[in-house]
């Protein structure tokens, strides 16, 4: 059977939409108990959608209207903690503000979906798009979905409930997109129907719950001497993950005839490239065009699109890497007093490549065509880091 | 004796027996959520406020604990002292949790007491906003505070409800500042401005707080209950003397036992007959308070318990 692109499809069952919008109907599909929603630009069109459904009677959630992004991943906490599955959505100083809860969601392993409308963190305060926000949660030990367009948004929400939910991973999920670029962006998305989502994604059934019947205590405090094992346990999850998000990808295509990559990375004209961009997010969509009309002048490149960040996809790039002489990794966000973190990371995973760091977009800055072109031509070049403007 | 009033007699007997025996099926069921082998110090005052909320409530509740002394001394991974269903994530956000499990149970149609439990830093300090907003939102949960007057699990800090002149490690007394500076906060009011009910209770009047616990589970929506816990190290007391220093508490006036209830005052027990000092001169952490530094206490403690009573007297809806 052949798997089409997330891209191409069939026309025919296509709506025009938010992405926004395409990530509450996702979610309201995965039927979540308890939504915490709590207003953030460029996230809030997404709480919205979710309220104004609630309000129809169209989802059975319950509505929490928290007071703080930090009451919102606390209200999931506490109520995945009860057996049930739930959702919220953020950005940037909402993020940060739930830093806190971030790091105790992965470890006490609830396995909660969020989306992220990324966007730039104060100061100067900015509300456009980069990916400070998430990049600066990279160690909270939730899986990160990075997601180039709305159908990819769409299907991912749906994914990262299947893949966080499984027993030996219960770890949390963020689904990113790029705020306005990509929140706001209107495109045509590829509907599923409940029936199709409800025989994709199994109904939760955690292990353990607060539940009166069998009481358990959640959220112990651990010595020196079992703290170790909780954070190896969490490690050797997230490592389990990356087959997991391999096979749920494949699983997913093979039902909806949509696939992203392995689920991992995906590649674009990369077979004989002797030179490749590696970026995250939206613009993607933006190097393919100049990647498609560098090819057309004959020059070998392809594009590496990294679709999750955590976890790593070491190997999948150790893979593919062998042949390409020349890579240029894009950064929309900077590590201070370092380089770009994703830069920092591929670096450490494919030590003998020569790779350039270029860090752009920063709060909103447009990346155009021009810029990726600029980009290119920089490929190779000694100064390993530099900025675009 | 005639025919109806025999019959009157046998019927009361009857009703004796029936409620006698109802009592000791109670006693038969007396339920201990919070077991003995915690860490807690000898003589905690907020370990025994502990227990008998865990009694009072049953089995058919969900904790939620902040971050602090009972939460530590209690979930010692892999041991517990909690027979109900426990869960701790944070320090700031016991009520934000609760309200998660509310909305969770609602979903679930289960019908459970939702009760939430922090020391005062996670209620008057870093716990306020979250447990504003859940009463704000009408989560049905019970919060209580078990108020040990600073910030103990790390080593006595002031916070805000540490009285005015108490010596902790942050408010030490020196030549120039004499311990805190501040009055405490008073939260109990605080939060029945929200318009949820509200009251103060002390682990030396026992039945008055197991009844205030009853009473606020019965009510839908938000309720807060804010109990006394002396800390023997804290406070330097005597182990033996948690109980004794919550009655004089009540007795000088100073921790005056009273429910918000419909925006209505009611003093439970209108018992001040102590001065002030008898209270203040059996703690370390006052030791060093002068007679002029005591008078303003009195001062303080009259006006406040004065107003109270007022309040309760004249039965004026206030919120």
């Amino acid at each position: 059977m052949q798997i089409k692109s997330g891209r191409a499809g069939n026309k025919d069952a296509r709506k025009m939409i938010e992405c926004s919008e395409a990530i509450a109907e996702a979610t309201a599909l995965c039927k979540p108990a308890v939504v915490a929603t709590y207003p953030i630009t460029p996230q809030t069109h997404i709480v919205e959608m979710l309220a104004k459904m609630h309000s129809e009677g169209r989802v059975n959630s319950e509505i929490i209207n928290v007071e703080s992004e930090h009451s919102a991943m606390s209200a999931c906490i506490g109520a995945e903690a009860c057996g049930v599955r739930t959702f919220t959505a953020s950005s940037s100083q909402g993020i940060a503000l739930m830093s806190e809860m971030l790091f105790i969601a992965s470890g006490m392993r609830l396995p909660i979906v969020m989306a992220v409308a990324n966007r730039a963190l104060s100061a100067p305060i900015n509300i456009w798009n980069d990916h400070s926000d998430t990049m600066a949660q990279r160690d909270a030990g939730w899986l990160q979905f990075y997601c180039e367009n709305a159908q990819e948004a769409y299907d991912s929400i749906i994914q990262a409930y299947k893949i966080s939910e499984q027993k030996d991973i219960m770890l949390p999920s963020m689904v990113c997109v790029d705020g306005f670029t990509l929140s706001h962006l209107w495109e045509p998305v590829k509907m599923l129907s409940q029936a199709d989502v409800d025989s994709f994604l199994p109904v939760y059934n955690p292990l353990y719950k607060l539940d009166s019947e069998i009481p358990v205590t959640m959220g112990a405090l651990a010595y020196p001497n079992t703290y170790m094992h909780f954070k190896k346990q969490q490690q050797d999850a997230m490592l389990n993950a990356v087959e997991v998000i391999k096979k749920t990808n494949l699983e997913f295509g093979k039902r909806f005839s949509r696939i992203y990559g392995n689920g991992m990375i995906e590649t674009y004209k990369i077979e004989d490239a002797k030179e490749a961009i590696v970026a995250m997010g939206s613009v993607c969509s933006t190097a393919r065009i100049v990647i498609d009309r560098l090819r057309q002048k004959g020059r070998k490149i392809g594009l590496i699109k990294i679709r999750a960040f955590r976890p790593f996809p070491n190997e999948e790039l150790k893979k593919i890497a062998g042949k390409i002489e020349k890579i240029a990794v894009i950064d929309r966000a900077i590590s201070l007093g370092n380089s770009g973190p994703l830069f920092i990371e591929i670096k450490a995973t494919l030590p003998k490549s020569h790779i350039n760091n270029f860090i752009v977009g920063l709060g909103g800055r447009d990346i155009s065509e021009n810029i990726i072109e600029s980009i290119v031509k920089k490929i190779g070049q000694k100064q390993e880091i530099e900025w675009v403007f | 004796m005639n025919g109806y009033s025999k019959m009157k007699r046998i019927k009361k007997l009857g009703q004796a027996k029936k409620e006698t025996k109802k009592i000791r099926e109670e006693k038969l069921e007396e339920f201990e959520g919070f077991v003995s082998g915690h860490n807690a110090c000898a003589g905690c005052g907020a370990a025994i406020a502990m227990r008998h909320i865990a009694r009072v409530a049953g089995r058919n509740s969900i904790i939620s604990i902040a971050t602090g002394c009972m939460e530590v001394v209690s979930t010692s991974y892999p041991l517990t002292a909690w027979k109900l269903p426990l869960i701790h994530s944070a320090f700031e956000n016991a009520a934000a949790t609760a309200s998660g499990i509310d909305a969770a149970l609602r979903h679930l149609n289960k019908k459970t007491n939702v009760i939430a439990i922090a020391g005062d830093g996670g209620t008057f300090d870093i716990g306020f906003q979250a447990l504003s907003g859940a009463i704000e939102r009408n989560q049905n949960f019970l919060f209580i505070c078990y108020d040990n007057e600073a910030y103990m699990n790390t080593g006595i800090q002031r916070s805000g409800s540490t009285p005015r002149f108490t010596e902790t490690t942050t408010s030490p007394y020196g030549r120039v500042l004499h311990g805190k500076l501040e009055w405490k906060k008073q939260m109990p009011f605080i939060v029945a401005a929200h318009g949820c009910y509200s009251a103060t209770a002390s682990i030396a009047f026992l039945s008055d707080f197991h009844a205030k616990i009853k009473k606020a589970l019965a009510i839908p929506g938000p309720k807060f209950i804010s109990v006394l816990a002396p800390c023997t190290i804290g406070w330097k007391i005597q182990n033996s003397d948690a109980i004794e220093i919550s009655r004089l508490a009540v007795q000088t006036g100073i921790f005056p036992l009273y429910e918000v209830e419909n925006g209505t005052v009611k003093l439970n027990f209108d018992i001040k007959s102590r001065p002030v000092s008898e209270y203040l001169k059996r703690q370390g952490r006052f030791e060093h308070l002068n007679d002029r530094e005591i008078r303003e206490v009195q001062k303080k403690v009259d006006e406040i318990y004065g107003r109270i009573k007022n309040l309760s007297n004249l039965q004026i809806k206030i919120f």
